[in-house]
C-alpha cells in the first residue's frame, strides 16, 4: 500500500495552490488585445470561384430591380458594415479599440479582416448557439434531470467554432444516442420528454423538426389537413395541401427512440406509432414517411438514420435553404423568406438564394463560407436610407437594407461593450467577463426576451423598455462605474472633441456630424471635475437613449 | 389624481356615455339639486341600476397565483379521514357544506365569495409548460406565443384605458420565473415586473437630479432632432407623463396605516395584495400576486403550512379590502396555481406534479360564491389509463378562462388575427355555467 510522507502532502498541496493561483493571476492579467484573425487572407474575397459567386448574386438582384424598375440605395460607410456583422454574430456592437484597430488598415481589407477575427471569437459560436439552441430545444429549462440546456448549448458552440458542417450537426441532433450529459446533442431529443411517461414525445419532435430542419410549418396538420393552403407538400409534379397523416408520418420516424438509464436509445422492436385521425373511431398504426422527395430515403436500420441520410442527402435542397435563409436573418436582422420557417419547397425564392445553396452544399454545409459570402453581396452593404421614395417594394425586394429594431440581447450588449473602453471577449479579464453575463441576464429579463421565435416579425417597443433605457440600474451602473468609458474619458481625454468623436464611435459606431459635435462641445465647454464627468456621463446616456442606437441598419 | 378624478376615470372606465348612465347622471345632478334625490324612489332604483350596471360589466381581473403548485389537498380540496389526505385535516366554513383546509381560517370565514373549481384538469404536468398553459388557457405551441389572460384584458379595453391610465395596465408583483406576457398580441402588453411593494418601483424614477434629468431629455430631444434620419422612439413623452403621473401613488404602500397593512401579513406576497387593490382602483386591468414556494415533492404537509399561513390572511384581506372599497363587484379574484399534488405521498413525505384534478378558487366580479363545481373522488383508482375516472364534472383549463372573460363582459368566443394571419379563438373552453348560476 503506497504511503504518503508529510512533506508529499504539502508539496502536493502547494503545487496544487500554487498552480490555482497562476491560473486566478492569468486570468485578471490582461491580455494581448485584438490580435491578428489566424484564418484572414487578405485575398479571400478575390478567390475566383468566390468572387463569381458574389458576382453572380449581384447581378440576380441588380437584374430584379431593373426589371421591377426600382433603383437601389448607395452603399453604406465601412463602420456601418462593421457594425452590422458585431450585430449579428457577437450581438454587440464594436467596442471603440476594436475600431482604432480597424482604422489602421486599409479600408478595402477592414470587413474581410472583421469577419475573420469574429469567425474565431469564442463570442460569436457561442451567440450563434444560442440563436439556434432556441430553434431546436426553445428557450425552457425543460425536463427536470433528464435535459441539460446549458450543456447543449455549449456543444452547440463547439461545433460552430470549428466550424463543423451543418449536415453533420443535424446527424448529430437527430440520430444521436447516449446520455443527455456526455452526449450533448441528444438534448434535442430529451428537450421533449414526457414528465409523466419518461418517453420522448415523436409528435414535438416532429414538429420541431419540420420547422428548424425543413423550413415548413406543418404543426397544424397534427390535428387536422390543411384548409387554408398554407402547407403544400409531395414532389413538385404532384404538390399537394397538406394532410393530417404527412405530419403522423413524420411523426412516426421518432417511434423507435427511447430514453431509459443509459441515455437515448433506438429500440428496433418498438411498438409502432399510432394515431387516432380526425374523424376514425380508432388509432392505427402509422409508416413512417418523408413530406416530399420520397426517392432520397435509403433504407437504413433505425428510422433515426433514415430521417438523418434523407435530410442531408445533397439534394434535400429545402434542409440546405431553410439554415441559409435562417443564417441570413441573422446576419441582416430579416430572412429573405418570410416566415422564417415556412419556405415554399419549390419556389419561387428570391434572388441569390439558390446560388447561396449550390455553394453551401458544394462545400461541405460550410457555415463560416456562408458568413463571408453573405457579408461579401452588395445587399448586405447597402444604406437603408435612400435620396428617393422607399416603398415597401424597395423593402420586399432588398432595393434598401432592412432596419431592425435591435434584440434585447443586442440592445444589452451594446451598452456594456459601449460603456467599456476595453473589448469585453474572451481574452477579457474573468471579472469584466463575469459582470456582462450577469448584467445581460437582468437587463434582458426586464427588457422582455423575445423567446424562440425571436427572427420573425419584431415586437414592438414598450413604455417600460423605455423607462428601462432611460432609468435603468444597470445603465446607471454602467455610466457611473470608476473603470467604465464615461469616468475613464474624463480622466484621459485631452480635449472634448476627443471625449464626443470617442463617445459616438463606442456608441454608435460613427463620428459625430459637425453639428452635433458643435452642440456637445458646447455642453462639456468649461466644466471641470466632477461637473465634467457628470456631463460625460449625460453625453453616453443621451447617445443610448437616442433612436439610433436600438436599431440596427 | 383626486378622489373627484378618480370617479371620474371610474365611470369612464364603466362605460358611461351610454344613455342609460347619461340619463341617469342628470336625473341625479337634478335631483341632487333639489335635495332630496336620496330619498326619491327613483333614485334608489337608479343607484340599483348603477350596481346591476357594474354587475354586469365587471372590469379588473386579480390573480393570485401560486406558483410550484399548490396541494389541492391541503387548500381547497381536503378529504380529511381519508388515505389520500395522509394526516392533513380540514376546518369548516362560513357556508355549511363546504370545508376548507387547515390553516384557511380567515378564508373559511369569507366563504361565500368563492367558488372553488375542484375538478380543473390539464395535459401539462412540467412546471414551466403547465405555467404557460394556465395563464395562457393554451398548451406550448412552438409556432406561436399565446397572450396570458392578463394581456387579452388589456388588449380588450385598450381604447377604454386610453388616456386615462397613465401607468402600465398590467402588472406582475414579485414575478418569479414567468411574468404574464403579451405573446402574438405584442410584447406593449407584458406585465410591467415590481418587486416587494415596500421597495421602491423599477425604472419609474430618474437616478440623477430633475434639474439634470430635464438638461439629458433636452439633449436626446436634440440629438433626435439632428439625426439625418428619423428613428422611432415613439415611447419618450409617455415614457415621461408615467414618471410625473400622480397614478404612481398606487404602487405606493408606505403611507397606509400599518393596522391595514398587517392585515395582509406580514410579507411581500400581503404586501403585493395591498398594492394590487390600489393598482386596481386606480384603473390598472389585471394584477397578479405571486406567492412561489409550493414545490412539495419532499415534506408537503410542513411546506404546505406555511405558505397557506401567508397565503390565508393576504387573500381573505384582499377581499374584505375589495369589498370595503365597493371593488370587489368588478373584480374577479383568482388564486390558481400551475396544476395540484399527487393524491399520495411519495417517499420523502412529499406530494409530486398532479394535473388530472385540482382546484382553482374564484371570487367576485360576478362570480356566485359559497359553492364548490366539480369533486375528486377520495379514494382515487388512479387508472393512468383513464384519469377522468376519478373526477365529477371535469373542468379544463380553457373553460375556467372562459369563465373569467365572460364574467369580464368579453366574447370568448371571438377570434383574434396572429402576426402571419392565423384565425386564433381568444379562448377554446366553454363558460362554466355553475359559477353564475
Amino acid at each position: 500500500m503506497f504511503t504518503q510522507s508529510p512533506h508529499t502532502k504539502y508539496l502536493f498541496f502547494w503545487t496544487v495552490f500554487s498552480v490555482g493561483l497562476c491560473a486566478v493571476v492569468y486570468s485578471l492579467w490582461p491580455q494581448p488585445r485584438v490580435s491578428v484573425p489566424r484564418t484572414y487572407r487578405s485575398n479571400w474575397y478575390h478567390q475566383p470561384k468566390i468572387a463569381a459567386l458574389i458576382t453572380a448574386i449581384d447581378k440576380e438582384y441588380a437584374d430584379r430591380w431593373e426589371n421591377e424598375g426600382l433603383s437601389c440605395a448607395d452603399e453604406v460607410d465601412t463602420f456601418r458594415v462593421i457594425r452590422r456583422i458585431s450585430l449579428g454574430l457577437i450581438g454587440t456592437i464594436p467596442s471603440l479599440e476594436e475600431l482604432r484597430v480597424l482604422e489602421k488598415l486599409p479600408r478595402e481589407q477592414q470587413v474581410n479582416w472583421w469577419v475573420s477575427r469574429l469567425l474565431e471569437d469564442r463570442r460569436c459560436s457561442d451567440y450563434l448557439a444560442e440563436r439556434f439552441a432556441r430553434i431546436y430545444v426553445g428557450v425552457d429549462d425543460g425536463p427536470f434531470i433528464v435535459f441539460r440546456r446549458r450543456r447543449f448549448v455549449h456543444w452547440l458552440s463547439d461545433q460552430f467554432y470549428r466550424n463543423v458542417g451543418y449536415d453533420q450537426i443535424i446527424r448529430q441532433l437527430l440520430a444521436g444516442d447516449g446520455l443527455w450529459t456526455d452526449s450533448p446533442a441528444v438534448n434535442f431529443i430529451t428537450a421533449t420528454i414526457d414528465v409523466e411517461t419518461g418517453k420522448p414525445d415523436p409528435i414535438r419532435l416532429a414538429g420541431r423538426t419540420s420547422r428548424a430542419f425543413l423550413g415548413i410549418r406543418m404543426d397544424c396538420l397534427q390535428c387536422h389537413d390543411d384548409f387554408l393552403g398554407n402547407v403544400a407538400l409531395g414532389d413538385a409534379e404532384h404538390l399537394q395541401g397538406g394532410v393530417q397523416s404527412n405530419f403522423h408520418e413524420l411523426a412516426a420516424f421518432f417511434a423507435q427512440v427511447q430514453n431509459n438509464i443509459g441515455g437515448v436509445r433506438d429500440t428496433l422492436h418498438s411498438p409502432a406509432y399510432r394515431y387516432q385521425y380526425l374523424g376514425d373511431d380508432e388509432a392505427t398504426s402509422v409508416a413512417a414517411a418523408v413530406p416530399y422527395g420520397g426517392s432520397l430515403v435509403v433504407s437504413n436500420d433505425s428510422l433515426r438514420k433514415q430521417l438523418v441520410e434523407w435530410m442531408t442527402h445533397r439534394d434535400n435542397r429545402p434542409v440546405a435553404r431553410t439554415i441559409v435563409n435562417r443564417v441570413w436573418a441573422i446576419l441582416c436582422g430579416k430572412p429573405l423568406v418570410q416566415p422564417i420557417d415556412h419556405l415554399p419547397l419549390y419556389g419561387p425564392f428570391p434572388p441569390g438564394l439558390e446560388l447561396l445553396v449550390d455553394d453551401f452544399v458544394e462545400h461541405g454545409y460550410d457555415l463560416h463560407r456562408l458568413i463571408r459570402v453573405i457579408v461579401g453581396t452588395k445587399v448586405f452593404r447597402l444604406d437603408s436610407n435612400a435620396n428617393f421614395e422607399i416603398t415597401s417594394k424597395h423593402r420586399r425586394l432588398w432595393a434598401v437594407f432592412p432596419t431592425s429594431s435591435l434584440r434585447p440581447e443586442q440592445v444589452a450588449g451594446s451598452i456594456i461593450q459601449s460603456t467599456s473602453l476595453q473589448t469585453i471577449d474572451a481574452s477579457a479579464s474573468i471579472l469584466l467577463q463575469l459582470a456582462k453575463f450577469g448584467q445581460e441576464q437582468q437587463f434582458v429579463e426586464r427588457f422582455g426576451d423575445w423567446g424562440e421565435d425571436e427572427l420573425s416579425a419584431p415586437p414592438c417597443s414598450t413604455v417600460t423598455q423605455q423607462l428601462l433605457m432611460m432609468n435603468g440600474e444597470m445603465i446607471q451602473d454602467r455610466l457611473t462605474q470608476g473603470f467604465n468609458a464615461p469616468q475613464q474619458a474624463a480622466r484621459l481625454s485631452p480635449d472634448e472633441t476627443t471625449i464626443v468623436t470617442n463617445a459616438f464611435l463606442a456608441t454608435l459606431t460613427r463620428p459625430p456630424t459637425e453639428q452635433e459635435r458643435m452642440h456637445f462641445c458646447q455642453q462639456l465647454s468649461g466644466l471641470r471635475g466632477e461637473e465634467r464627468i457628470a456631463a460625460i456621463e449625460d453625453l453616453y446616456w443621451t447617445l443610448i437613449n437616442g433612436g439610433e442606437f436600438s436599431w440596427n441598419y | 389624481m383626486n378622489e373627484s378624478q378618480n370617479q371620474l376615470s371610474h365611470c369612464e372606465l364603466v362605460g358611461c356615455g351610454s344613455n342609460e348612465h347619461f340619463n341617469r347622471r342628470t336625473l341625479l345632478k337634478v335631483a341632487g339639486f333639489s335635495g332630496i334625490s336620496w330619498l326619491t324612489p327613483v333614485a334608489h332604483q337608479l343607484a340599483r341600476a348603477e350596481e346591476q350596471n357594474r354587475r354586469k360589466r365587471p372590469r379588473s381581473l386579480i390573480i393570485l397565483w401560486l406558483e410550484g403548485a399548490a396541494s389541492q389537498l391541503e387548500t381547497f380540496d381536503p378529504h380529511p379521514g381519508t388515505e389520500i389526505a395522509a394526516g392533513s385535516k380540514a376546518r369548516n366554513t362560513s357556508v355549511n357544506t363546504i370545508q376548507l383546509g387547515e390553516g384557511l381560517e380567515q378564508t373559511a370565514e369569507l366563504m361565500e365569495h368563492f367558488a372553488i373549481v375542484r375538478s380543473v384538469v390539464s395535459r401539462e404536468g412540467d412546471h414551466e409548460r403547465a405555467i404557460y398553459n394556465v395563464k395562457t388557457g393554451y398548451r406550448p405551441d412552438p409556432t406561436l406565443v399565446h397572450p396570458a389572460i392578463g394581456s387579452v384584458v388589456c388588449h380588450h379595453f385598450r381604447q377604454k384605458d386610453q388616456g386615462v391610465v397613465d401607468i402600465p395596465r398590467h402588472v406582475s408583483v414579485l414575478a418569479a420565473s414567468a411574468p404574464a406576457r403579451g405573446g402574438f398580441l405584442g410584447n406593449e402588453y407584458d406585465a410591467f415586473k415590481i418587486g416587494d411593494p415596500l421597495r421602491p418601483i423599477p425604472d419609474v424614477r430618474a437616478p440623477v437630479d430633475d434639474q439634470r434629468f430635464q438638461r439629458r431629455v433636452g439633449d436626446l430631444r436634440k440629438l433626435n432632432a439632428l439625426s439625418s434620419r428619423q428613428f422611432n422612439a415613439p415611447h419618450l413623452d409617455a415614457a415621461l407623463n408615467m414618471m410625473s403621473s400622480e397614478q404612481l401613488k398606487a404602487f405606493d404602500i408606505s403611507s397606509v396605516a400599518a393596522s391595514e397593512r398587517n392585515a395582509y401579513g406580514d410579507a411581500p406576497f400581503g404586501r403585493g395584495c395591498l398594492a394590487a387593490v390600489q393598482l386596481i382602483e386606480a384603473g390598472v386591468r389585471c394584477v397578479e400576486v405571486t406567492l412561489p414556494g409550493w414545490d412539495s415533492h419532499a415534506n408537503n404537509h410542513q411546506i404546505q403550512a406555511e405558505r397557506i399561513s401567508v397565503l390565508d390572511p393576504a387573500m381573505a384581506a384582499l377581499i374584505r379590502d375589495l369589498q370595503r372599497r365597493d371593488l370587489l363587484d368588478q373584480t374577479i379574484v383568482v388564486c390558481a396555481g400551475e396544476f395540484g399534488r399527487t393524491p399520495f405521498m411519495n417517499i420523502a413525505s412529499g406530494r409530486d406534479h398532479w394535473p388530472h384534478g385540482f382546484s382553482i378558487a374564484l371570487a367576485g366580479g360576478g362570480i356566485q360564491g359559497g359553492r364548490v363545481i366539480g369533486e375528486t373522488n377520495p379514494h382515487p383508482k388512479r387508472d393512468s389509463a383513464d384519469r377522468l375516472q376519478d373526477i365529477k364534472n371535469p373542468q379544463p383549463i380553457e373553460n375556467v378562462h372562459a369563465s373569467i372573460l365572460h364574467a369580464l363582459g368579453i366574447d370568448h368566443e371571438q377570434e383574434f388575427s396572429t402576426p402571419i394571419g392565423r384565425p386564433m379563438p381568444i379562448c377554446e373552453g366553454d363558460v362554466i355555467p355553475e359559477l353564475f348560476a
